[in-house]
């Protein structure tokens, strides 16, 4: 299996945006192929990450649009849509033509754009992935969000102070990120006391509805250092998936596709939840950061919400998480978003997260699609 | 409000091809026979097109014969908590058809909401 590297990097802004989807995504293409050093007729395969460009904008075949104007033709190209998880499985995708010798040169870019739709119209494309027996009764993802972090608070004894608090730091990490929809610090009492969205969790435990793209550069490690002396190395992946039906889990403050995807990314790498340094995690809502945390073996089920509390996951503890922002500061495009995971990874190992920076030689992005219906975990190190 | 037995005893609503283990689907469970126990709940203040605002929904989980069944559906009070027992009650229609995104005819609209079962 070819070694593989990640040798170039961009994201457009995030927020609302003027361009449409493919303007965005080809934005987000030119920059990484600059950023990258490579020519467009260099690219083998071309994966475009995205969940519901013909729902949102009526438009479809975007991975041809941009293989078109990103001047990339002929290269093979493909759409790949895992719903939220749309960029994580985009990584899953370019690192597979590498690892496997298909290509050897893959450029990855993720993008949505939703800001035109209303808050219902968007919330109701995210929630046409359930059951005909959830959607019938009004379920929409942030209502899963309200039902785990109910039985959760109550399961592990947690203040719900601790999920404001997960608010507070990405808003605080996110100050600091140039491309964030949200630069501004929040307080605990703002997170406190604004709007109930679903009961227990309020509107600063939600992320925003987002525009914008992002970008990777994939090839096999010989060929990066052709064009680079510094790259970072994806050391593990692995994807997994659960119940279509979320109340059929066992247990709903378990996400078995993060515990899963989590262990094959561990075992691939040879590292293990000790070794990381800094991770994304998809805090689509404030208690995924608790789930993800403890699914992938950073904290013991239940005390996830001590950790935060203990300040361990702020930029400047053990375990930084969410140094970019997180989806909550950030935003959330949703095809975009486990690609710009990966971008901050990209930008932390590689020494180039200015403010953000933390000292870190192996990351983790941890993408989740739907409410943990699938899931893909990336482990990433530095070259040197 | 049929829930699906498999060969190895286990029991989902809604029913699949196959169970949890891979074996074949056996019998039909009338679900609305038995009360519930609520296991979470939350009212959603933001809801999509053509559903009720605010919405009270539910994971409860029914004990038939000794085997947990678990399902999700809107309830019809917010004064409910975490292992109160409830009931289903039928609804003629959940949610108004076509006003989401969802194709009217690619699923029922009819279903059970839960209430307090005292």
């Amino acid at each position: 299996m070819t070694d593989v590297a990640v040798i170039g990097a961009s994201m457009t802004d995030f927020g609302q945006r003027e361009e449409w989807v493919v303007e965005l995504l080809s934005q987000a293409g030119m920059e990484c192929l600059e950023d990258a050093g490579v020519e467009p007729h260099e690219i083998d395969h071309l994966y475009t990450s995205n969940m519901a460009s013909g729902e949102f904008e009526g438009q479809t075949g975007i991975m041809n649009a941009v293989a078109h104007d990103l001047g990339a033709l002929p290269a093979y190209t493909q759409r790949v849509d895992q719903t939220s998880s749309s960029g994580g499985a985009g990584i899953y995708a370019a690192w597979q033509s590498v690892a496997s010798g298909a290509s050897d040169m893959t450029l990855l870019v993720g993008g949505e754009k939703m800001t035109h739709r209303t808050t219902g119209e968007a919330t109701d494309v995210i929630a046409s992935i359930t059951h005909p027996v959830e959607y019938k009764h009004g379920v929409t993802l942030p209502s899963f969000a309200g039902l785990t972090a109910r039985l959760y608070l109550d399961k592990y004894d947690a203040p719900r102070e601790s999920l404001a608090r997960v608010a507070v730091k990405n808003h605080e990490n996110g100050v600091d990120n140039p491309h964030a929809q949200f630069q501004k610090e929040i307080t605990m009492e703002t997170a406190l006391e604004s709007p109930i969205v679903a009961d227990p969790l309020r509107l600063y435990d939600f992320c925003p509805i987002t525009d914008g793209s992002a970008a990777l550069m994939f090839c096999p490690v010989e060929v990066a250092e052709e064009y680079t002396d510094e790259y970072v190395r994806i050391a593990g992946v692995g994807g997994a998936t659960d119940t279509h039906v979320v109340h059929e889990r066992a247990d709903p403050t378990t996400m078995g596709g993060v515990v899963e995807s989590g262990e094959q990314a561990y075992e691939m790498s040879g590292y293990g939840p000790d070794d990381i340094d800094v991770a994304e995690l998809h805090d689509m809502f404030t208690i995924l950061e608790f789930l993800q945390s403890e699914g992938l073996g950073f904290f013991e089920e239940g005390h996830a919400w001590e950790a935060v509390e203990e300040g361990i996951t702020e930029r400047d503890g053990e375990l930084p998480i969410n140094t970019s922002g997180g989806l909550k500061s950030k935003g959330h495009p949703l095809g975009a978003s486990g690609v710009a995971q990966g971008v901050e990874i990209y930008e932390q190992l590689m020494g180039e997260a200015g403010p953000r920076q933390v000292e870190a030689d192996v990351g983790l992005c941890c993408n989740v699609g739907g409410f943990g219906n699938c899931v893909i975990t990336t482990i990433v190190e530095a070259s040197s | 409000m049929k829930g699906t037995r498999y060969a190895d005893g286990s029991i989902s609503y809604p029913g699949h091809p196959v169970g949890p283990d891979g074996s074949a689907p056996v019998d039909e469970v009338d679900l609305t026979e038995y009360t519930a126990t609520v296991v979470t709940w939350t009212t959603s203040m933001s809801a999509p097109p053509g559903v009720r605002e605010p919405n009270t929904l539910a994971i409860v989980e029914f004990d038939v014969d000794g085997e947990p069944v678990r399902a999700l559906g809107q309830a019809t009070t917010d004064e409910i908590e975490i292992g109160d027992e409830v009931r289903p009650v039928h609804v003629d229609e959940l949610r108004e058809p076509g006003a989401g995104i969802r194709e009217p005819d690619s699923q029922e609209w009819d279903g059970y909401r839960f209430e307090p079962a005292e």
